[in-house]
């Protein structure tokens, strides 16, 4: 009797010991795989186009010296700062008018009931499903009707299908998980709505907010389809679109630019995740999971 | 039911109006759309004469559309049980190491899903590459053929496949660690205290727990992996010879590029029944889950 403890402590914790160790095993072997294309691009945008070129050495390392060289020519000699300044112009419309149109709704659907609210909160969850595959061809004739067809206005009028839907499916959540005393402590103090969203709401909600931005920003960042579709003027152009169709064109060994310009047009998310992403994380997991 | 205080009781006008831009969104920009995408299928190439089922028929007699059928579902499902499976053992492995270090291997990891994929298939393109494949090159190196990633149709299809896995896994992960951390540390102490070992501990606690968020997020990833549209036309743009289109490239190929908006319309909106059963599926089990956390 008295050996069964002496028997099962040493068990478990050799048994927790595997366990650590099959799961760091486990996360290098993932790490590596998760990150030797983005690393295989870093060495690519820092080698010259001569070492690119030859066959010989081992291509995922630098062997012939780092070089700027693909940097420069990019930010200097090419359109992409044109793209960035494009693709940030759209990005930042398109984030204000999804917050406002989001959270204005989601106040309303998680605090004020009225006739089909509910069947508007079910419609604004099957719209987040709604994939941006699906009506490209439709909203390219709306973007022709509308004048809109090779301006990155038409970006700007079609990013908040894509967005909206969900920054307000989570921004419902968020409001909804508000205890009602709030507003009836800030009612009998005399607030109306706005005051009741501004003073109140959006401040508790912050983190909500935040998720919803980062994702409007992400989506509107990060989409390709619609400026492939719509948008053909180099002038015109965005950094998705811009960096696949434009840097490809010239000499015979733009891989050196072409990985730079993919690097730099990722590099504003990719930071922005850095900062926020405990936020994001947290907007995204609660509103794919709360009712 | 709590009575509501007066002023939110007395003005639905107010509760109305802040709807009104997302309604005008929905409608304007989505369901009218919808019913537009509908009507465009009825119409011939010029859009002058209404044909009926005629875009349909033609689409159902050529061999290219049932490949692309075919191809579009296969896709969708081996690249979502390999999301759900990486994704599923990456986060196991996550929530098993030390709290202090998780963030830092999450953040590693995610780096694939916050690169906008259109630019980090770039990258993979280069790997690819026929005649520089840096991963050919890796291959040669531990005595191993060079493999024909974007010029055979299995390697086509398997490299699309790849790529679409690697953007994707880490979107369960974060879904997966996030249920994994809601199971209540107690149920594994207490079947550790049973003599439970680690596989045990995980068919009978661990996978009951988060069944409802595998679900979810599962049918949530076939409804965007079956809609993708950058991996395939950054990569192979469809080819060789059609084999690797998706719904969505082939309606870009016929519709935007071929300029047969009718036709191509009629392609994306073979997407729709797949979407709306899968989308009925997700909303009952949203719900579902709602019912039994209120």
């Amino acid at each position: 009797m008295t050996a069964i403890p002496f028997k099962t402590a040493p068990s478990l914790r050799s048994n927790r010991r595997w366990a650590l160790i099959a799961a760091y095993a486990c996360l290098g072997i993932f790490v590596v795989f998760f990150l030797f294309p983005p690393y295989y691009m870093l060495v690519t945008s820092l080698k010259t186009n001569a070492e690119i070129a030859e066959l010989a050495s081992n291509p995922w390392i630098v062997t012939d010296g780092v070089t700027f060289g693909h940097y420069e020519h990019l930010l200097t000699e090419s359109s992409f700062p044109r793209f960035f300044l494009n693709t940030t112009i759209v990005t930042v419309i398109v984030v204000a008018i999804t917050m406002v149109i989001s959270v204005l709704a989601a106040y309303s659907l998680a605090r004020l009931r009225f006739w089909g609210s509910g069947v508007l909160a079910t419609g604004v969850f099957l719209t987040y499903l709604v994939p941006d595959t699906l009506l490209f061809i439709p909203l390219f004739k709306i973007v022709g009707w509308l004048g809109l067809l090779d301006t990155y206005w038409s970006l700007v009028l079609v990013y908040p299908t894509l967005t909206v839907p969900f920054c307000t499916w989570i921004m419902i959540g968020y409001f909804g998980s508000i205890p009602r005393e709030l507003d009836e402590a800030a009612l009998i103090d005399g607030a109306n709505h706005l005051q009741m969203l501004l003073k109140v709401f959006i401040p508790v909600a912050l983190p909500g907010l935040i998720a919803a931005t980062i994702f409007a920003f992400t989506v509107a960042w990060a989409n390709f389809l619609y400026p492939l579709a719509y948008i053909y003027s180099e002038s015109e152009m965005v950094l998705t679109v811009g960096t696949v169709t434009t840097l490809i064109k010239g000499d015979v060994f733009h891989w050196g630019g072409l990985m730079a310009g993919a690097l730099l047009a990722a590099a504003p998310p990719v930071i922005l995740y850095a900062f926020l992403m405990d936020y994001y994380i947290a907007g995204l997991t609660s509103g794919a999971t709360k009712g | 039911m709590r009575v509501l205080p007066p002023l939110l009781r007395r003005k639905p006008a107010v509760a109305v109006l802040m709807c009104v831009p997302l309604f005008a969104l929905i409608l304007g920009l989505v369901a009218y759309p919808f019913f537009h995408a509908l009507f465009l299928a009825t119409l011939n190439k010029a859009e002058t004469a209404f044909v009926g089922l005629d875009n349909f028929t033609f689409l159902f007699g050529r061999q290219t559309f049932w490949m692309v059928v075919r191809q579009s579902l296969l896709f969708a499902l081996v690249a979502v049980v390999f999301k759900a499976l990486i994704g599923l053992a990456a986060a196991h492995a996550i929530n098993t190491i030390p709290t202090k270090g998780q963030r830092k291997w999450r953040g590693m990891m995610l780096i694939p899903w916050v690169i906008p994929p259109a630019l980090s298939t770039l990258g993979w393109w280069w790997l690819f590459e026929p005649t520089y494949s840096a991963i050919n090159w890796g291959l040669t190196k531990f005595a191993m053929p060079a493999v024909p990633w974007l010029s055979d149709t299995f390697w086509a299809r398997f490299s699309i496949i790849l790529v679409n896995v690697w953007v994707g896994a880490p979107f369960f992960l974060i879904m997966y660690l996030a249920a994994l951390k809601s199971i209540p540390g107690e149920l594994y102490e207490a079947a550790e205290m049973d003599g439970a070992g680690p596989w045990q501990k995980f068919f009978y606690i661990t996978l009951p727990m988060i069944r409802n968020i595998i679900a979810i997020t599962t049918l949530f990833s076939i409804i965007v992996t079956l809609a993708n549209f950058d991996i395939v036309r950054v990569l192979t743009q469809g080819g060789p010879l059609n084999t690797t289109h998706l719904f969505a490239t082939y309606a870009f190929r016929v519709g935007i590029e071929s300029g047969d908006i009718p036709l191509g319309a009629s392609v994306s909106l073979f997407m729709f029944p797949m979407l709306a059963i899968l989308a009925f599926i997700i909303l009952r089990n949203v719900r579902r889950r709602a019912a039994s956390l209120a």
